[in-house]
């Protein structure tokens, strides 16, 4: 199974074997080599390091849509975020009286708004199990009811991003406000534990860095599926020429339809992952701007390849951490830039720049 | 009336609702010799009528071109046909029983009407091979296309087809980097794999060399008898060649039908088409 799926796939076996080898040494280097060693990784890093694998995940569901299947989504960061919320709502939950008003049944948000019981829609958020299933199943919903009216009406191209641009956008709107009952603009925070394992203690967090890179590892795998199966060649197809597809007999909207939800799936639970790491999630992660950023992490790894989407997700993030440190006010041009340039003369991509077996020969 | 009508329609005690009878479950009968009817048919937009009270009929087996010039509706009959278009008025059935107004493209395309576009139009980034896998006909619900693997009949059918429109040795070779002709050649070759009962082809040669016009005109010869095929062609010539009936349409409707013969002399197509 495991061969097949990365037969002709140099780059994913390459990106796999680096991902277990980090998964395994970064702990190892934490736990066992000394502080005063400079082969010492700290809690810090491998929290950052998690947080860049989340990043990755969710860049990997952006490719699977836009590389392969055509569809430029502009507003994948919704779904991220969604999947983020469903996660944040449990940790909320888990606080119980440990919070600033010591309140055991409200959140501290719930209690600064005078409410006097939790709203239904947070009702069950207090099982883990709940909460997974969730963090999965809204962003699937959402994309799935939106994919229904978009596929449907046949709305391509331009258009297509720029209204799940509008709602991305529209999502951040609603979040803010307070009465949603989400925390309004400050958001979920404040997190103290997760399955009774404090967030704060190391050992957490190595355990969430290492279940980060296996749901990578294992996006990466199911993407590959999809990609290697006779439905990824329907997809590019459908990429490249929508007609044909459907003279063919094809249904387009339901091959749309299924890859854009398990592609919206797959970013809830990149989301999932990355707020128990980073400890808040807030209307911020809804801004178009931060959909437009992913696209951009994609662009500059190289389209259509999804291990280039990983390589460029991981760049971008770690340039924007090492740069938003060195000079704050230069990322945003730098990242303009990077884009500019590789649209320009790489079109492929970072990852373009590695020569093919075939083209060698 | 009009809503009367309708529930009476949906009351009938004589025929279950389409939900549960879906016209893609039905087989075409053809037992009256014909494969398509177009009747009464027409369509306009913003007040121009493309098609004008169309009608024609296509045999079982027969090829059948269709000449008509620019802006006679020959594109847009194919696009009413293929479900791209829906008309004003008028019926399109395939064979006697299935109606074609009811289904849109993929059912009309899993029913056996394959259409080869003006402009050639083949999945330029996969492989000759890849593109007439991805035409096979079948199931092409999401799951069982996420399933499928090439069984050994399959694969004989694609070295059949390949062998057809000549292309068996550029099999691994990715679509985009064909020739024109060749494109056309495996875009018809998509239409086989699909087993269509009627195939419209439009524009078959164009920008075609002598030779290839030749293959290409021997290829749709060739099909005629197992498949309908209705050809839509701008090149006298070719037309020529390979027509025993002609169909010429002007202004959405047709003009004149027979043989080649019979059309070049009828008056009145001189005078729109042929004199000029």
């Amino acid at each position: 199974m495991l061969t097949k799926l990365l037969k002709d796939d140099r780059g994913g076996m390459v990106f796999l074997i680096i991902l277990s080898l980090v998964a395994v040494l970064v702990p190892l280097l934490n736990i066992f080599v000394p502080e005063s060693n400079p082969l010492h990784v700290s809690t810090y890093t491998i929290t950052l390091l998690g947080k860049y694998l989340a990043f990755a995940l969710l860049a990997l569901a952006v490719d699977l849509v836009w590389g392969y299947l055509g569809i430029l989504s502009l507003g994948h960061g919704a779904f991220f975020a969604l999947g983020g919320y469903a996660m944040g709502m449990y940790l909320m939950l888990q606080i119980g009286d440990r919070g600033v008003y010591g309140n055991a049944d409200l959140p501290d948000f719930m209690v600064f708004l005078n409410w006097t019981e939790v709203p239904w829609f947070w009702s069950g958020f207090n099982h883990f199990w709940f909460a997974m299933i969730m963090v999965m199943f809204v962003p699937g919903l959402l994309a799935f009811i939106f994919g229904v009216l978009a596929f449907r009406s046949r709305v391509t191209g331009v258009y297509l991003s720029i209204i799940t641009q509008a709602l991305t956008y529209a999502l951040m709107l609603a979040f803010f406000r307070n009465e949603m009952g989400f925390g309004g603009n400050n958001g979920l925070t404040d997190f103290k534990d997760i399955l009774g394992f404090s967030l704060q203690a190391d050992s957490t967090r190595i355990v969430l860095f290492i279940i980060t890179a296996i749901a990578l590892g294992l996006g990466y795998l199911s993407c590959r599926a999809i990609v290697v199966s006779r439905l990824g060649k329907v997809a590019v197809a459908i990429r490249d020429a929508e007609d044909r597809v459907r003279f063919t007999g094809y249904r387009v909207d339901r091959v749309k339809l299924a890859i854009f939800t398990f592609s919206a799936v797959l970013a809830g639970i990149a989301g999932a992952l990355y707020v128990p790491q980073v400890g808040i999630i807030n209307p911020g992660e809804f801004s178009p701007l931060r959909s437009i950023e992913l696209v951009v992490w994609v662009a500059i790894g190289g389209r259509a390849t999804l291990y280039g989407a990983v390589v460029g997700a991981l760049l971008v993030n770690y340039s924007k951490t090492f740069l938003t440190a060195a000079a704050p006010e230069m990322w945003i041009f730098v990242l303009g830039a990077m884009f500019v340039l590789v649209t320009l003369y790489l079109p492929n991509g970072i990852v373009g720049l590695i020569p093919k077996r075939g083209a060698k020969a | 009336m009009k809503a009367l009508n309708n529930l009476r329609n949906f009351a009938r005690r004589d025929k279950v609702f389409d939900f549960v009878d879906k016209p893609t479950n039905r087989a075409v009968d053809t037992s009256h010799g014909h494969i398509l009817y177009v009747e009464d048919v027409t369509v306009s937009f913003d007040g121009f009528k493309a098609i004008n009270d169309l009608n024609f009929y296509i045999e079982v087996g027969e090829l059948r071109c269709m000449i008509g010039p620019n802006g006679a509706g020959k594109t847009t009959m194919m696009d009413i046909i293929t479900g791209k278009t829906r008309p004003d008025k008028g019926s399109v059935f395939f064979g006697q029983n299935i109606d074609l107004l009811k289904m849109d493209e993929p059912e009309i395309s899993q029913m056996g009407i394959g259409r080869k576009f003006q402009k050639p139009t083949v999945f330029e980034f996969h492989t000759v091979f890849e593109n007439l896998e991805l035409s096979i006909a079948g199931d092409k619900d999401v799951w069982s296309v996420f399933t499928a693997k090439l069984s050994s009949e399959q694969l004989d059918r694609i070295a059949d087809v390949l062998t057809t429109i000549g292309l068996t040795e550029n099999a691994y070779q990715r679509a985009g980097a064909l020739s024109h002709g060749q494109k056309q050649w495996l875009e018809i070759g998509m239409l086989l794999m699909q087993n269509p009962k009627l195939l419209l082809v439009d524009e078959p040669v164009a920008g075609m060399t002598h030779q290839e016009m030749d293959r290409t005109a021997e290829l749709l010869t060739s099909l005629a008898g197992e498949h309908s095929v209705v050809v839509v062609e701008h090149d006298m010539d070719f037309v020529r060649s390979i027509a025993n009936k002609v169909t010429v349409l002007h202004q959405g409707s047709v003009l004149a039908e027979g043989t080649m013969d019979e059309v070049q002399n009828n008056q009145k197509v001189i005078e729109v088409y042929l004199g000029e």
